[in-house]
């Protein structure tokens, strides 16, 4: 199927990608090829297969709802926060952001 | 460990495997070396050794660690600029069982970013090359642990396995490697790339190491729910009687060097008194389109959490919060990562999801019965690990289709959540390093490394 310079837009989009335009139609060629390549599966038939999700032979895996030791704390996750345009990344136990609206 | 029983001190073996680390800095291995953390963790066993207290299995043994595992002692990079060398305050699980047994981590290795590539060409930090010819690749995307091994700087190394990662670069490189029974060994602490594929195994030179190590970090873990009841130390090995062999992949793809050295393999097991049963498993030639459909679908996901804001890189030339997000992914992914991220997103995109991604779990399950047949009429398979062995740097790096074709024979273990073993075999005309793989059923892995060890060759006969 064409891959079209929207899709690659939309893609991006939804990958929250700011891509450069160059790079956009790089990727266009190399999407193009790897669904080429993937579509080959349309020539099984699949009718009455079951899918499956993982290979883990449990399922629900249930554990006590509390609040167990961790092995990091609030400080030292807040710590990992990037500085930004110069400026620490936290504050008052926050994360700085630039303004959202 | 076969080195902990030298009569030699912690430090020595450390600083030993330090200068040969800086002696082979051309290869590129490491990202990051500690050199001041090693010596005081040896220095530390000695004085313990010195006092008579107990020391753990792997006391003073250093080891490199694959740079996607989490650890205090560190910074983790997984090959990439966005996590900006991240100063973890945890350790991974597996980490956390190596060093509590006295295992000492001397740096951490190069790979593909997020483990994103079979040649290790996709790292922020530069390609790693060959152990045995340094104009060719690693592979990867463990490539800086396999060429570590290789060059005897360490006597193991730490990897993951999402599709091959361990044994293409293990094989491209002469040297042991595992990708355990899918649940083995726990995750907790390593960057994740495709959660229903992962797995965390090593690289050795031999597979008493391998097994030692798994003997080690085996066994289910809290902080990840998807580890099995533990299995691994109390499982009694099988010899094998009847050796799969499959026809499908006996074809002018792969190598011709590499299908000699299995046929030759299989031809001394029959003489050996081994059945060599002919397996026709024609579903495996989707395996690769299953898994380039599966795996970005599930990396799309896992790497949405890499956002500018709680750790890592940050863009600085972002001017609101949408920005952050969109040029922090731009300038902090590699390429590879934003052809598996946009990949995914497609195939799971409304209006492709049934053609794509669904149907690729239903080839899935195809691909798990063919597996569950193969292993009524054979106890073990052997087979390529790749279709060719290592191939030059830059010769696939602008085609990602022809780099995927790389994975062929490996992603079929990691669909279906089997075992493998990687084990040298010898060596094509122009002497790069020729392996193999040897496939079992679910929890078979300490039988194929007892079966490897006798029919891989042997690396360091003069420690024996």
């Amino acid at each position: 199927m064409e891959i079209t310079r929207e899709d690659i837009d939309h893609l991006a989009k939804l990958s929250d990608f700011t891509l450069s335009n160059e790079e956009a139609e790089s990727l266009k060629g190399d999407l193009e090829n790897i669904i080429k390549y993937i579509s080959q599966l349309n020539e099984l038939d699949t009718e009455g297969v079951e899918p499956t999700y993982q290979v883990f032979e449990m399922e629900n895996i249930w554990r006590d709802d509390e609040i167990l030791p961790q092995d990091a704390n609030r400080e030292q996750l807040l710590n990992l926060a990037p500085a930004y345009q110069g400026n620490i990344g936290t504050q008052d136990n926050q994360i700085k952001v630039p303004k959202v609206l | 460990m076969k080195i902990a029983s030298r009569d030699i001190s912690a430090v020595s073996l450390v600083q030993e495997a330090l200068d040969k680390a800086k002696k082979y800095a051309d290869y590129n291995i490491f990202i990051s070396i500690n050199e001041d953390a090693a010596i005081n963790r040896a220095k530390e066993i000695d004085e313990k050794i010195e006092k008579g207290e107990k020391v753990g299995r792997l006391a003073g043994v250093p080891y490199a660690c694959k740079d996607n595992f989490l650890s205090k002692n560190g910074a983790t990079t997984a090959a990439s600029k966005i996590l900006e060398p991240l100063k973890a305050p945890i350790n991974a699980t597996a980490i956390e069982k190596l060093e509590s047994e006295g295992a000492i981590m001397i740096g951490r290795v190069n790979m593909d970013a997020f483990a994103h590539g079979s040649s290790t060409e996709n790292s922020y930090f530069g390609v790693t090359k060959n152990s045995a010819d340094t104009e060719r690749v690693a592979g990867g995307s463990s490539g800086g642990s396999a060429v570590a091994v290789a060059l005897d700087i360490v006597p193991f190394a730490t990897g993951t396995d999402t599709g091959g990662s361990i044994r293409q670069p293990a094989s491209f490189n002469g040297v042991y490697g595992i990708k355990p029974t899918y649940g083995t060994i726990s995750r907790y602490g390593v960057v994740a790339m495709a959660s229903s594929l992962d797995c965390v195994g090593f690289i050795a030179r031999n597979t008493e190491d391998l097994d030692l190590l798994m003997d080690i970090c085996a066994g289910q873990d809290v902080k990840d729910l998807t580890t099995l009841p533990d299995y691994y130390v109390n499982t009694e090995v099988q010899e094998p009687k009847k050796i799969g062999f499959l026809k499908d992949f006996d074809s002018d793809a792969i190598d011709v060097e590499i299908r000699d050295a299995l046929k030759a393999k299989l031809d001394s097991l029959k003489k050996d008194g081994y059945e060599i049963v002919d397996l026709e498993m024609p579903i495996l030639k989707y395996a690769l389109a299953v898994y380039y459909i599966i795996t970005p679908a599930e990396i799309a996901s896992n790497l949405s959490r890499y956002d500018g804001i709680r750790y890592g890189y940050r863009s600085d030339n972002a001017k609101d919060l949408n920005e952050i997000y969109g040029k922090t992914r731009f300038e902090g992914f590699m390429k590879e990562n934003k052809r598996r991220i946009m990949t995914g997103n497609f195939v799971l995109s409304s209006g492709f999801y049934d053609a794509y991604y669904l149907k690729a779990q239903k080839v899935r399950t195809l691909i798990i019965k063919a597996f569950e047949d193969a292993f009524s009429k054979c106890d073990m398979i052997l087979s390529p690990v790749s279709p060719n062995p290592a191939f030059k740097i830059g010769e696939k790096v602008n085609d990602p289709v022809a780099m995927y074709m790389e994975d062929i024979l490996s992603v079929t273990l990691n669909l279906a959540g089997v075992p493998g073993v990687a084990l040298p075999v010898g060596q094509t005309k122009s002497g790069l390093p020729l392996g193999l793989q040897l496939i079992g059923p679910r929890r078979s892995d300490k039988s194929l490394l007892k079966f490897a060890e006798k029919i891989g060759c042997k690396l360091d006969e003069e420690n024996k």
